[in-house]
């Protein structure tokens, strides 16, 4: 079982987050002037990198949104990072 | 040559004993291992058993055998090699069953077409229910199937046992027999035999089989492709096709395109063997575990991805735990069963859980990918549309529903929602 670090909770069993998204990903505005295209590239296309990647998390248990830093082969995690503005 | 002679001497009873009664002491390996030319009317990247289908029907429906496959490993060494074999069209919509009845049908006449035994099984697959809701959920994608012109049957509580009698039927079950879904013409084949079958096949018809040749790069001129950058040197060619399935990212990437893909490990395991005791797949919906028993004795076991995207071909306990578990709830007598391995491959997985078949946003590279955790049953059918694509340019009417536009369109074949099995 491998342990992932909620900034809010600590250190935690991986069975209690969620991947959500890749980190760096802006909803595209407004709606009436977003093409298919945009729009599909938003909801569905990734770089889906092999090796170090950035991604946002969820501590599914305590509802807390964060970022990770980990690597896709090796599952390292170099950090979790708050997303609250302000924090550290 | 004399080597080519030997290579495509067809297999056969007479050979085996003329073999067994002189030490067998005459066989020739079963494809050639040449050095890559500097041009090719088409290059297939990765050497699993799509990419390899894809070369064999490239020679054989098409007439175009000067093909390379590359493989930056060896044959059948991700996904092809790490399966768990099962062969099935038991999905929902049209457009699923067309594609995945397409790769079955040409499964069951595979070993005679290719003159190698892929040991094609077809003891059928039943997935349970285990309410009554989940009973009508079943009974609708029954009709959905026979109304597609694949073969299906409702199974009542007695059907299943009658077709697994050491299932779990005591009132303490956590997940209740209430009947299931039977598709009899479903069932496994050898892995391996499925590579090594179509790469001989191909290899007999002129295609070069490269093996331990990485692709590094693609060649672009005038915003087309034109080749391929590799661990052996440039490969120019008219059409690329993409076959990697976990790693398809990866090489989009270097052709400076995104895919809507997440790759994932997907892990099964295997028992040591035990005395004949099942003779059908099983999925349970309630616990997402899947088994069979192999031709050896062994319980191959299977579940769902694991929930953490992932490179990595191990696996990680937790899924493996759940999976485990999940077999312990369906058979109790399986409790006392020693597993021997463990393995995982890396799957590429899409929203809509269908594959990913057609032209990639650069000119002259076709994709075949998005197989997610069902890549191997729709080898033959993956290998014969990315070969259509590949010499006419054009889709068949059975990939066209699985263009990389439906993502854009919003034309989804969402099977992760419709055909109830676990993904």
């Amino acid at each position: 079982m491998q342990l992932f670090t909620c900034p809010f909770c600590g250190e935690r069993d991986e069975t209690e987050f969620a991947f959500e998204a890749e980190a760096g990903k802006t909803r595209p505005e407004p709606a009436a002037n977003v093409s298919a295209d945009a729009w599909a590239r938003f909801l569905h296309f990734a770089d889906n990198p092999r090796g170090a990647t950035r991604e946002i998390w969820l501590h599914s248990t305590c509802g807390e949104f964060f970022m990770m830093e980990r690597d896709t082969v090796s599952h390292a995690v170099m950090a979790s990072i708050s997303l609250r503005g302000g924090n550290e | 040559m004399i080597d080519e002679v030997c290579l495509t001497r067809r297999y056969s009873a007479f050979g085996l004993l003329r073999e067994g009664l002189r030490g067998h002491s005459g066989w020739q390996p079963a494809w050639r291992s040449p050095q890559p030319k500097k041009r090719y009317d088409a290059v297939v990247i990765g050497g699993g058993g799509q990419g390899l289908a894809t070369a064999y029907y490239l020679a054989k429906n098409h007439g175009i055998a000067n093909v390379a496959v590359l493989e930056k490993s060896w044959l059948g060494g991700g996904n092809t090699g790490r399966n768990t074999s099962t062969i099935r069209s038991n999905y929902f919509y049209p457009e699923s069953v067309a594609l995945y009845d397409f790769a079955l049908k040409l499964y069951e006449g595979l070993s005679r077409e290719l003159n190698y035994n892929v040991m094609l099984s077809q003891r059928g697959v039943v997935t349970v229910s285990h309410s009554d809701a989940e009973m009508e959920m079943a009974a609708r994608l029954v009709n959905a199937m026979q109304i597609n012109g694949t073969d299906a049957e409702l199974l009542d509580r007695n059907g299943v046992l009658e077709k697994a009698p050491l299932l779990n039927t005591t009132d303490q079950a956590r997940y209740p027999i209430f009947g299931g879904t039977w598709q009899g013409r479903a069932g496994v084949a050898r892995h391996d035999a499925v590579a090594w079958g179509y790469a001989r096949a191909a290899d007999a018809r002129g295609v070069d089989i490269i093996q331990n040749c990485e692709v590094t790069g693609f060649l672009v001129e005038d915003g087309r492709c034109v080749g391929v950058e590799t661990s052996l040197g440039e490969i120019r060619c008219d059409a690329v096709g993409l076959a990697v399935a976990g790693h398809s990212g990866v090489l989009a990437a270097k052709a400076g395109f995104q895919l809507p893909i997440r790759s994932y490990s997907l892990q099964a395991m295997v028992s040591e063997p035990v005395k004949p005791c099942l003779d059908t797949v099983l999925l349970y919906l309630g616990t997402g575990t899947y088994l069979f028993q192999s031709d050896k004795g062994e319980i191959v076991l299977g579940g769902g991805l694991d929930r953490v995207p992932s490179y990595a071909q191990r696996g990680n306990p937790p899924m493996q735990s759940q999976v485990i578990s999940g077999m312990l709830e369906m058979f109790p007598a399986f409790g006392q069963l020693r597993m021997l391995r463990q393995w995982a491959g890396v799957v590429d997985v899409v929203p809509d859980s269908s594959p990913i078949i057609g032209p990639s946003p650069l000119p002259g590279l076709y994709l075949n990918c998005g197989w997610g955790t069902g890549g191997f049953k729709s080898i033959p059918a993956g290998g014969w549309l990315l070969a259509n694509l590949l010499a006419t340019g054009e889709h068949h009417d059975i990939s066209r529903p699985f263009d990389l536009e439906r993502f854009a369109t919003g034309r989804l074949v969402d099977e992760a929602a419709g055909s109830g099995i676990a993904h």
